[in-house]
């Protein structure tokens, strides 16, 4: 792998830009493999890396039907944050926000983390007691956290209206919260893993498991039979789908997820904001363009278009707080298909099946779990037993009971 | 927009709908294993194609009735009333 810095750049453009190696390799699959990923996104990707990195396995194909970040990775809105309610949830997500902060190093691919801060506003004094309560339970988590007035919101996005249909009464932020860039993410992740040997084989579909006497060895795909000595899924929406075709059911809802962008303007919008009430996310990209969505299409869906309903209400919701965009037009408008679980909370660990790993139910949020989410599940992978950060996120808390609601406990589709 | 026909008010948008989630489920006993209570309440079908589900007409006669749909392109098979088995769309 070359490294990019500031010389190789210097050294490329002398040559016109006409000696950048390929990022990646495009292997043919081999027969065999010690760890098979189903699904090139930033999980399956980070898996991949920190499995080679962390523990030293090197023979590993990452397997995905379409293109390498082609799924939710590449369609979410981008948010890193880790102001999360519960113990476990804020402990796993912080790891993963401190990941994120040195990821670029790590990576040496420029993930263009902007810490702008995440800004999270109530619409009434009950809300706005909530969120105290949220804000205090973070803190208690170590992390940080800080309640504004109106008017402190007011001088951070100088454009939201406060005395809007449901007028915002303060508001919290974390100020460690902000974007980053979801491509750089998924190439940064697959450039590094496909340097220590790893194979990512695009436009591969998995299409059964072999599993013999309660053990998975193998899988069926469009680009022949693979074998594996351990497999993970790391498919999003199609959870449900690799599930069943290894006989076991998960709490898994699949719906679409809709995401927009504007035109780009001249920088305006310094911080990401979000309703939970009104239901509305914003933020503005480096390039300018306003990048904003709200809630799921609330039926089962597998089309990533989204409903136009929802569209209407996401628009209107954003033009409500901000009235000045009105004047913007809509560029572009996608949906992910997001596995949505009764907590809200994700599904990690082992499986009914020995040797088969998941990593999956990250609903609306899984972006911001990449780095701890690959970090995780290669140790689970490794050692096959879940690391300690993960140990409360396994399919046997619906049995248990020991959910963590975090839908209820932060009142926000995450 | 989904048109949805609702079987006492007739076709209307999606708007004037709530989703009910998956149809056809039968309750437990109270006598069943911890494992049959979870996967009764948590575990879904959840198929990329027909899916046989439940919407109530919430705005509009306020009551219940199935829809199979297909998933991926959003069409609908078959609106019947609760309490009627899976129809056969073959």
């Amino acid at each position: 792998m070359n490294g990019y810095s500031f010389l190789s750049v210097v050294r490329q453009a002398l040559n016109g830009h006409k000696g950048w190696p390929v990022v990646w390799r495009s292997p043919e699959p081999k027969k065999n493999y010690d760890v098979v990923i189903v699904g090139a996104g930033g999980h399956g990707l980070a898996t991949a890396y920190y499995l080679a990195k962390n523990h030293f396995i090197k023979n590993i194909a990452v397997l995905e039907k379409g293109w390498l970040g082609g799924g939710n990775t590449g369609r979410n809105t981008q948010i890193t944050r880790s102001n999360y309610f519960w113990p476990q949830s804020a402990a796993f997500f912080d790891h993963s926000l401190k990941l994120y902060e040195h990821l670029g190093q790590e990576l040496n691919f420029n993930v263009m983390l902007s810490q702008r801060g995440m800004l999270t506003l109530a619409h009434s004094l009950h809300e706005l007691e909530g969120m105290r309560r949220w804000a205090n339970a973070i803190k208690i988590n170590d992390i940080d956290a800080e309640v504004l007035t109106p008017i402190e919101v007011k001088k951070l996005v100088p454009l939201i209206d406060l005395n809007c249909r449901f007028p915002i009464r303060g508001g919290f932020i974390q100020h460690r919260g902000g974007i980053s860039r979801h491509d750089a993410v998924a190439w940064g992740y697959a450039r590094a893993a496909s340097a220590y040997g790893v194979d990512i084989i695009q436009q591969c579909e998995v299409t059964a498991f072999n599993i013999s006497s309660g053990r998975v060895t193998g899988v069926h795909t469009t680009r022949g039979t693979i074998g594996a000595d351990k497999i993970s899924i790391a498919v999003a929406g199609h959870t449900s789908e690799l599930a069943r075709m290894a006989d076991f059911r998960v709490p898994v809802t699949s719906m679409a997820l809709q995401a927009m962008v504007s035109e780009p303007i001249k920088p305006c919008l310094n911080t990401v904001v979000m309703s939970p009430i009104i239901h509305m996310y914003a933020s503005q990209s480096d390039r300018g363009e306003l990048v904003f969505g709200g809630g799921a299409d609330l039926y089962n869906s597998y089309a990533q278009r989204g409903g136009i309903p929802l569209l209407q209400e996401n628009i209107a919701a954003l033009l409500e707080l901000f009235p000045a965009f009105s004047r913007l037009r809509l560029m572009r408008q996608w949906a992910g298909i997001v596995d949505i679980t009764p907590d809200t909370s994700p599904l990690m660990g082992l499986t009914p099946v020995q040797n088969l790993y998941i990593s999956g139910g990250w609903g609306t949020g899984g972006y911001k779990a990449i780095p701890a989410g690959g970090e995780t599940m290669a140790y689970t992978i490794a050692n096959d037993q879940p690391h300690p950060l993960i140990e409360d996120f396994g399919l046997e808390r619906f049995e248990s009971g020991a959910l963590i609601d975090e839908g209820a406990a932060s009142g926000v589709a995450h | 927009m989904l048109r949805l026909s609702c079987p006492w008010c007739g076709t209307r948008d999606e708007l004037e709908f709530s989703f009910g989630g998956e149809s056809h489920l039968t309750r437990p006993t109270l006598a069943a294993s911890d494992a049959i209570w979870s996967d009764y309440l948590f575990n879904k079908e959840n198929p990329k194609g027909i899916h046989f589900e439940r919407w109530m007409h919430s705005y509009g006669c306020g009551r219940w009735f199935n829809v199979a749909r297909d998933t991926v392109t959003h069409e609908i098979y078959a609106v019947y009333k609760m309490g009627l088995p899976k129809p056969d769309l073959d």
